[in-house]
């Protein structure tokens, strides 16, 4: 039980995908304007990142990993360099089924994110977090939580920055450095602070 | 002739695609605390780029509309692959630093707009080199940003040592935040800014 805590722990915020690997950053820059919509995204990233990091983790474990066709009485095989290709497909297809589950039974939830959700297909949190899932070898439950801290990881720090920039709006910026600029900045701040969680062990 | 210099050259600074249309920011950041690693990445992405723009020019009048997008990630991705498996063929220590970031080519937006805004509409040649025009704009942020932290962080450049450090009996003091993920936002951050100070149209309206 408290390895998975430490894991979860250490998900959302040691190993956080945007602010420790960069990762999400074109919808974490673009989509940070407002905090309404930050946060409409970002459930919609945990969501996707919980489905799609476990059912990636049943397809490495029983399809593609050495000697993972066994079950079938077929051996020798090592399918892991089309895995690439297998995780992306998956998760195009799950955010394809999420889509049309939304449009059915939560409209008004689906509607908020408008566009937002087939745009997760290309968020490299979610990728990431699957390809992370098999370069570190976690076991089902594992990549549960693992799934379902880093996408909520990421969501924190997409609120977090959503809520600075809405206040930006009094600052005086200098103007090279209005808009992107100035978020790449706010963004290194919030990095180093992040950084204050590194070395905690539970 | 000028319109294929033009997409060859605007990606470089008028439109670069890191400095002004925040596109694929997301898997390169993490590998340019080393130029060496910035490089290998640099290639893998401009291969991948000018393939993906190329095939899709190629088959573009074939490709049934509302399923672009998975024939395009489909070809971007079999791409991806083939480089994955030639660096861990050749250059194993690369690949084990790039992790998974060579994977993450894929979701690289530069990518996939490209292949979606540009080589839809447009013949196979053009559409190659506007591949590499952005490929090379994208190359030339990475670059420099892994030279400052390189630099400034070890006090080397491709691993051979420029500064010498206190540590090994020279003068220079390490930065050790220059190794770390924030500083990469912060030199990205100051690199926009001079590029929008010399080219002022870029700048963005007050809202």
């Amino acid at each position: 039980m408290e390895h998975y805590l430490s894991l979860l722990v250490k998900s959302i915020f040691v190993e956080n995908m945007a602010l420790a690997f960069f990762l999400g950053m074109c919808t974490f820059l673009a989509v940070s304007k407002k905090v309404d919509t930050a946060i409409g995204l970002g459930i919609a990233v945990t969501v996707v990142q919980t489905i799609t990091v476990p059912i990636n983790n049943l397809v490495f474990q029983h399809l593609l990993k050495p000697d993972a066709l066994a079950w079938l009485g077929v051996t020798g095989t090592d399918l892991t360099f089309i895995g690439l290709i297998c995780y992306i497909g998956l998760i195009a297809a799950m955010v394809q089924v999420l889509e049309m589950v939304l449009d059915r039974f939560v409209p008004a939830l689906y509607n908020s994110l408008g566009i937002f959700l087939p745009l997760i297909t290309v968020n490299c949190a979610i990728l990431g977090g699957s390809l992370f899932m098999v370069e570190r070898d976690y076991n089902f439950a594992e990549s549960v939580v693992f799934g379902f801290g880093s996408g909520l990881g990421w969501a924190l720090a997409l609120v977090a920055l959503a809520g600075i920039r809405e206040k930006m709006k009094y600052a005086d910026v200098p103007p090279g450095l209005r808009g992107l600029g100035i978020t790449f900045m706010i963004t290194g701040l919030m990095a180093m602070a992040f950084m204050a969680f590194s070395g905690i062990q539970l | 002739m000028s319109q294929a210099k033009d997409v060859l050259l605007d990606p470089l600074f008028n439109k670069n695609p890191i400095g002004l249309q925040i596109l694929g920011i997301c898997s390169a950041l993490a590998v340019t605390s080393k130029l060496e690693t910035v490089v290998v990445m640099s290639l893998a992405v401009i291969f991948v780029i000018c393939g993906s723009n190329a095939s899709v020019s190629l088959i573009r009048s074939q490709i049934p509309s509302n399923i672009r997008i998975i024939v395009q990630i489909t070809i971007i991705a079999t791409l991806v692959i083939i480089v994955d498996q030639f660096l861990k063929a050749y250059a194993f220590g690369i690949s084990k630093q790039l992790s998974v970031f060579v994977g993450l080519i894929i979701t690289n937006c530069i990518v996939l707009g490209r292949a979606e805004g540009f080589a839809m509409k447009n013949p196979v040649g053009l559409s190659f080199l506007d591949g590499l025009g952005n490929g090379l704009g994208y190359s030339i942020v990475l670059l420099l940003v892994a030279f400052f932290r390189e630099l400034l962080g070890a006090g080397k450049l491709l691993g051979y040592t420029i500064l010498p450090s206190t540590s090994e009996g020279g003068w220079y003091l390490p930065n050790g935040l220059m190794l770390l993920p924030p500083s990469a936002f912060f030199i990205i951050g100051l690199l926009i800014w001079l590029l929008r100070t010399w080219k002022t149209d870029q700048i963005e309206k007050e809202n």
